[in-house]
C-alpha cells in the first residue's frame, strides 16, 4: 500500500512547459513516476518531453484519465490552478508554489469544501512514495522503500530526517509534504491519520515549526487513535516572538504557537519528541524495538 | 509587511474608516503647522503628538503625549522627534524616532460618555477564514484582556462566499453595548473596516483603540496594519509605504539578494537552505552550548553569490564568533556548493572566525574533499551530529 500516490498514479503537470516545471517532471518521469501530460493554457496540442500538452485541465482528465496533478504555476496564477483541477476532478492535487497570497487561499479552501479533491500544499516538496512515484522536488535517491510515514511542513528538514533513517535501514512507505504557508489543504492530522490507517507504514515521523496549532492537533488525535509509534520533532525553538521564519505559516502570534508548547502537548500524548532534529532517525529506530 | 500608524490610518480612510485625523510632521516646526492645519481643519484646540515606529507600547515608553497649546505641541514634538524610544515590543536597545504623527485630540467631553474598544481582523489558521476579533476592554494589552477576562472578547468569522454580513456587523455593535447613533456609526466602521482588510490583501488590522466619542462618532484612534507580502505583486503602489529606517540594515542588504534573513542577538551566525532546516540548525546551534545570531535561508540555489553574500551580512555582526554553513543538497550538489563556498570565502578575504561547513546529500563526500583539501580555515562534516559537535568545541 502506501497513501497518496502510488506507481497506479497517473500525474499532470500544471505549468508544465515553464522552467520549474520542466525540470522536475523530467526528474519525476526518470524516477519511473507515471506522468501522462501536462498542462499549460494556449500550448494545448502541442508535446513536450515526449508528452502531450492541454489548455485545461479537463481536457487533460478526458484524454489521460490523470487522477493526480501537481502544481508549478507561479504565485499569482496558483489558486486558479489548483480550483480547475477540482473542478476537473483530480482526486489529489499537489502544489509546489510557495508565495500564494493567502487571500487567494481563502478562497481555494472555501471551493474545495464539500469537493472530493485533496489538496497537498502549497509550499511544500511535494508527496513521495519510494519505488513507486515520485511527485514534486525532492531528491529521489535519498529514499528507500520501506515503512516509515514521515509528515512535514518544511522541505530540506524533511530530506534530512528521510536521509537519516534510509541510512539506518529504515526504509519509507510514503513522505508528505504538507508546506509550511498560513493555509494549506491537508494538516498534519490528516497526514497523520492517513498514515496510521496505512497497513504498510509502521512507525510515523511528523515534523512541525513555530506557528498555528497543527502539530498539538495531530497530538491530541494520535493520543485518542494512534496503533503506531510517532517521532515528532518541532523546529523552531529559538525563533522569536512575531518575527516570520522563512516559511510564511512560520510565526509566533501567542503561547500556544512556540515550539516548547507544542512540543509539551506532543509529550503529554505520547509521541516520541526530539530536541535535537539529528536524533529523529534514532529515535525511530529505538521506537520501533 | 508593516507600516507605519499615519499610513495605516489613510489607507483605512480611503475605504471610508472613520479615524482620528492627523498629519505627519518630521520636525517641531511642520508639527506646529500640522497642528494649526488640523485646528482649521477639525476645530481641535488640543493635539496628541505620537512617534511613529513599527513597534506597540509606544504611550506606555513616553511616545505618544498630549498638547494643551501650540507650544507644547512645539515642545514634545521637538522631545519626540530624535528620541530613542523604548517599549517592550522594540527590545532594550529602543527605536530612533524620525516622524510624529500630530492628531486631533478626539476624548474632548460631550453629551455622552467615552468608549475604548479593541478590533482586529486576522485570519483564523484552524479554519482558513478571517475573522473580526473584538472586545468591550480597548485600550489596553489585548493578551492581557485574553488572560484576564477571556469571556470579554468576541469572535466573528467571516464566511469567504459571503464576505461579512449585515447581521454580522449589527452583532458586533449591540455586542459592544452599542445604540441609537453610535450603533449605527459602528455598523458603518466595522463593514468599512472588513471592506479594506480584503481589498489591501491585510494580514492584520488591529485597531486598538475604536473609540466612541463623546458626540457618538467611532473612529481609529490607532491602527496596526500588517499587509500580505505574497500579495504586493497586486499592490505596486504599497512599495512607496516600506520604511527602511524600520527595518535591521543586514535585513535589507539581505532582502536585496533575495535572501530570507532575521539577524537575532547570539554568537553562532548559520546559514541553510531551505526555512524549516534553518530554524532546525538554529535550535542545534542552541543545543550544542551557542547562541544562534541569524536565521538565514539562501533558498534553492545555493551558488558562490548567494554564499558570498550570505556571509558577508553575517560577518557584519561582531558578536558572531563561528559560522554553520549547512546545507542539504537535493537538486543542487554538494560539491558545487563546496566550490561556491571556497570561492566566495577567497572572494571576501580576511575571515577571522572559524566556519564550519556541513554538506549532505547528492554528492556529500567530494564536498567535503574540497572543503578539507581548500587550505582555508574551515571545518566540515557531513552529519548534523558532527556539525553540532564541532559547534561546541568552537564556542566553549
Amino acid at each position: 500500500m502506501s497513501v497518496l500516490v502510488n506507481k497506479d498514479s497517473k500525474v499532470v503537470v500544471q505549468g508544465f512547459t515553464g522552467s520549474e516545471g520542466t525540470f522536475h517532471a523530467s526528474q519525476m518521469i526518470e524516477y519511473g513516476t507515471n506522468v501522462v501530460g501536462g498542462v499549460t493554457p494556449g500550448k494545448g496540442g502541442s508535446q513536450h518531453l515526449n508528452l502531450p500538452v492541454y489548455n485545461t485541465v479537463e481536457e487533460a482528465v478526458a484524454n489521460t484519465n490523470a487522477n493526480v496533478s501537481v502544481i508549478f504555476v507561479p504565485p499569482a496564477f496558483a489558486a486558479d490552478a489548483i480550483m480547475e483541477a477540482a473542478e476537473a476532478g483530480v482526486k489529489t492535487i499537489i502544489t509546489i508554489t510557495e508565495g500564494i497570497p493567502t487571500a487567494d487561499m481563502v478562497k481555494v479552501k472555501h471551493y474545495l469544501t464539500g469537493k472530493e479533491a485533496r489538496l497537498v500544499g502549497p509550499n511544500c516538496p511535494g508527496v513521495i512514495t519510494p519505488g513507486e512515484a515520485k511527485v514534486g522536488i525532492m531528491p529521489g535517491f535519498i529514499h528507500q522503500k520501506g515503512n516509515i510515514g514521515v509528515v512535514s511542513r518544511s522541505g530540506t528538514l524533511t530530506y534530512e530526517a528521510v536521509d537519516q533513517l534510509t541510512k539506518l535501514g529504515l526504509g519509507q512507505s510514503t513522505c508528505i509534504g504538507i508546506g509550511g504557508d498560513p493555509i494549506i489543504g491537508t494538516t498534519t492530522q490528516e497526514a497523520v491519520e492517513l498514515l496510521m490507517n496505512d497497513p504498510d507504514t509502521d512507525g510515523i515521523i511528523m515534523i512541525g515549526e513555530i506557528g498555528g496549532s497543527m502539530e498539538t492537533d495531530a497530538a491530541r488525535w494520535i493520543k485518542e487513535y494512534g496503533s503506531k509509534p510517532v517521532v515528532g520533532f518541532i523546529a523552531g525553538q529559538t525563533a522569536p516572538k512575531g518575527r516570520r521564519m522563512g516559511h510564511a505559516g512560520a510565526i509566533i502570534g501567542g503561547k500556544e504557537d512556540t515550539a516548547a508548547a507544542k512540543m509539551e502537548v506532543m509529550r503529554a500524548c505520547g509521541l516520541h519528541v526530539v530536541e535535537s532534529p539529528a536524533d529523529i532517525g534514532a529515535t525511530m529506530k529505538a521506537a520501533l524495538e | 509587511m508593516n507600516i507605519h500608524e499615519y499610513q495605516g490610518k489613510e489607507l483605512l480612510k480611503s475605504f471610508g474608516v472613520s479615524i482620528q485625523e492627523g498629519i505627519i510632521a518630521e520636525t517641531p516646526e511642520q508639527a506646529v503647522e500640522a497642528a494649526k492645519e488640523l485646528h482649521q481643519k477639525t476645530g481641535t484646540g488640543w493635539w496628541v503628538v505620537k512617534a511613529q515606529i513599527h513597534a506597540g507600547g509606544r504611550g506606555k515608553g513616553g511616545g505618544v503625549k498630549l498638547a494643551k497649546s501650540l507650544e507644547e505641541v512645539q515642545e514634545l514634538s521637538s522631545r519626540i522627534i530624535g528620541m530613542n524610544l523604548v517599549t517592550h515590543q522594540t527590545g532594550p536597545e529602543g527605536k530612533f524616532v524620525r516622524k510624529v504623527l500630530v492628531a486631533q485630540d478626539v476624548y474632548y467631553p460631550g453629551g455622552s460618555s467615552i468608549r475604548e474598544f479593541y478590533m482586529s481582523v486576522l485570519l483564523n489558521r484552524q479554519t482558513g477564514r478571517n475573522i473580526i476579533m473584538y472586545s468591550t476592554e480597548g485600550g489596553m494589552d489585548i493578551e492581557e484582556v485574553a488572560e484576564k477576562t477571556p469571556h470579554l472578547i468576541f469572535k466573528e468569522e467571516v464566511d469567504p462566499g459571503t464576505g461579512l454580513l449585515s447581521f454580522q456587523a449589527r452583532k458586533i455593535a449591540f455586542k459592544l453595548g452599542l445604540s441609537g447613533k453610535s450603533y449605527k456609526e459602528m455598523v458603518k466602521f466595522v463593514t468599512a473596516l472588513y471592506r479594506a482588510y480584503e481589498s489591501t490583501d491585510a494580514s492584520l488590522f488591529e485597531i486598538n483603540p475604536v473609540l466612541k466619542t463623546s458626540d457618538d462618532y467611532i473612529l481609529a484612534v490607532d491602527a496596526k496594519v500588517n499587509l500580505d507580502d505574497n500579495a504586493l505583486f497586486r499592490h505596486a503602489d504599497y512599495a512607496v509605504l516600506r520604511d527602511l529606517n524600520e527595518e535591521e540594515p543586514a535585513e535589507t542588504e539581505a532582502s536585496a539578494h533575495n535572501l530570507n534573513f532575521v539577524k537575532l542577538d547570539g554568537n553562532v551566525g548559520c546559514m541553510v537552505n531551505g526555512a524549516g532546516l534553518a530554524m532546525a540548525t538554529m535550535d542545534i546551534i542552541k543545543l550544542s552550548g551557542g547562541d544562534p545570531a541569524n536565521f538565514l535561508d539562501v533558498g534553492g540555489g545555493a551558488n558562490a553569490q548567494t554564499v558570498e553574500a550570505g556571509l558577508k551580512i553575517i560577518l557584519s555582526d561582531n558578536n558572531v564568533k563561528a559560522i554553520l554553513i549547512n546545507i542539504f543538497g537535493g537538486i543542487v550538489r554538494c560539491d558545487r556548493v563546496a566550490q561556491g563556498v571556497v570561492e566566495a570565502y577567497k572572494k571576501i578575504g580576511e575571515v577571522s572566525i572559524p566556519v564550519i561547513v556541513r554538506l549532505q546529500g547528492t554528492n556529500a563526500e567530494g564536498g567535503k574533499k574540497i572543503i578539507d583539501e581548500s587550505g582555508l580555515k574551515v571545518y566540515s562534516a557531513i552529519t548534523l551530529k558532527e556539525a553540532s559537535e564541532l559547534v561546541q568545541r568552537l564556542v566553549s
